[in-house]
């Protein structure tokens, strides 16, 4: 679904990470890892497009990304749901509306129960009606995952998904991420939490990567 | 929901921006109004100076008192085998009293005045053959001077053809400014919202529905505002003393029967446009945008 091949990546200040070479099959689990400002977050944004990779190739969903169209890469889009660090909501939608969003502004149909229920699973039942301004850090996280799921995506990447959640709230949502992946959807985590990845572990087959020395590695068993 | 009901969502509906595209989609209105207006008043004047004057005329006959009558029946002889001359009158002095009450007030004791006389000349649609006619009066009934009026007819028709030309220059500039105006307020709409954009690309959305959405949203202001705008300088025109009272000219500025249906095209016309400026301006700044 996702392919890099030999990938670097360069904000201006020399490469971030490169000769990255890597596949995120149909189905499959990972988690990547590092210290922060390892490049984490720019791994992610290359694997949705919002970055380019300065050198290789990033395949997403059969396409080169580099030789996409605005509307091609949009379409990708509507398959790769985000978890994005900083959430990125609509401040002036609620967030019933800011989770239905991924599947209104792309004009797929939106069924308000969808919505509810997915609410409830996340536990926001009660603050559909809320602005995301008014929302504690650790329910904006949760409201996140819902509009990342809402569209049903072949691809599911989270970024620091539980940062602001309480272990019980981290467990709950990675029990969510583990039933989504178990229905097929390739789950792509980047956190730092090495007791998530083994709660995770405990449950899924997962692949650990991790950005050091400027190179992504396969993690050993240590974990 | 329908793609209306959402691009009315997405784009936030408060914002300076959003003043910014009301206030000047009324203001430009309001001027395009009266630039109307202008036009049309200054239209219909030179069609009436040219229309009423052309097929009058007078001849007037300064004679001493005692040959007054007996010129005045010369002169009527002269006209009436003019051909093109359906009819000449002789003004009763009551009347030419009252034109010159006008100018001098009602207490002039004109009885004392060597008033000329005025004969008053209705000609047919085709007109007499005016440098004979002047011959022929020449020759008969040297006191009598034929006046066609046309002296103060083409200056007064050529006016009001110019004031037409400025009123339509005015209504092209303020259509510019208005674009011009609605592009940039479009411009800032768009950058005080680069968040929204930035999402909605996040979560898929195709340029053409996020452009949509802007432009949308901007029309609808234009649309609101350019009504208001409209709707006050109207009723500021109805509210204008009517023709006849003290300055006739200024007085008659205003729409007549069917044209009143004229100014009502300025809104949809404004709302056009802003979709124009906008929907340029929102692919411009979606490039921009990942
Ligand atoms: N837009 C950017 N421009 C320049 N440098 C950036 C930009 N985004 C991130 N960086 C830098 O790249 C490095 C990696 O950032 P990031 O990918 O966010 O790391 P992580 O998510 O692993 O903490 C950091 O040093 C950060 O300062
Ligand atoms: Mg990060």
């Amino acid at each position: 679904m996702i392919v890099f091949e030999d990938v670097a990546h360069d904000y201006g200040g020399g490469p971030l990470f490169r000769d990255v070479s890597v596949r995120l099959d149909k189905g499959s689990f990972h988690f990547l890892t590092g210290p922060s400002g390892a490049g984490k977050s720019t791994f992610l944004k290359l694997c949705y497009g919002e970055l380019l990779p300065s050198s290789g190739k990033v395949t997403l969903m059969n396409r080169a990304l580099q030789s996409m169209t605005r509307d091609q890469l949009a379409e990708t889009r509507e398959r790769i749901g985000v978890v994005h660090q900083d959430c990125q909501f609509l401040d002036h939608l609620t967030v019933e509306q800011n989770v239905g969003l991924p599947l209104t502004a792309t004009g797929r149909p939106l069924r308000a129960s969808d919505v509810s229920d997915l609410l409830t699973w996340v536990g926001l039942g009660t603050r559909a009606e809320a602005l995301p301004p008014t929302l504690s850090g650790g329910e904006r996280q949760r409201a996140a995952l819902a509009r990342a799921i809402i569209g049903a995506p072949n691809v599911l990447l989270a970024d620091e998904p539980t940062g602001n959640l309480d272990w019980e709230m981290s467990q709950r949502l990675m029990m969510l991420l583990i039933e989504l992946n178990r229905m097929g959807t390739a789950v792509l985590i980047a956190t730092h939490d090495l007791n998530l990845i083994r709660f995770a572990k405990a449950q899924v087959q997962a692949r650990v990567m991790r950005i050091s020395g400027r190179r992504l590695q396969l993690a050993g068993s240590e974990l | 929901m329908s793609a209306r009901a959402i691009s009315g969502l997405v784009v936030p509906g408060r914002g300076q921006s959003v003043w910014l595209i009301t206030l000047s989609a009324a203001a430009m209105a309001f001027l395009a109004v009266f630039a109307l207006a202008l036009s049309v008043t200054s239209a219909r004047l030179a069609a009436n100076w040219s229309e009423a004057l052309s097929q009058t005329a007078t001849v007037r006959l300064s004679a001493p008192p005692e040959e007054m009558d007996s010129q005045t029946a010369l002169v009527l002889d002269v006209l009436r085998t003019t051909p093109g001359i359906a009819e000449a009158r002789v003004m009763v002095p009551e009347e030419q009293a009252a034109l010159l009450e006008a100018w001098l007030g009602p207490d002039l004791p004109l009885d004392a005045l060597p008033l000329p006389r005025l004969i008053e000349l209705t000609e047919t649609s085709e007109g007499p053959d005016r440098q004979g006619l002047r011959l022929r009066l020449a020759a008969e009934a040297p006191a009598a001077v034929y006046d066609d009026h046309s002296r103060w007819r083409r200056p007064l028709v050529q006016a009001a053809t110019r004031l037409q030309s400025f009123a339509l220059v005015s209504l092209v500039l303020i259509g510019a400014v208005t674009a011009a105006m609605i592009a940039l307020a479009a411009s800032a709409a768009l950058s005080s919202n680069g968040q929204v954009i930035r999402v909605l690309r996040l979560v898929g959305a195709r340029d053409r529905f996020i452009a949509l959405a802007f432009v949308r949203s901007i029309s609808r202001r234009a649309l609101i505002g350019a009504s208001a705008g409209t709707a006050v300088a109207m009723l500021a025109l109805l509210a204008l003393p009517q023709a006849g009272s003290a300055v006739p000219v200024l007085a008659g500025l205003g729409f007549q029967g069917w044209t009143w249906a004229l100014p009502l095209a300025i809104p949809p016309l404004t709302a056009l446009l802003a979709w124009s400026a906008s929907l340029a301006t929102a692919f411009r700044v979606l490039k921009g945008v990942t």
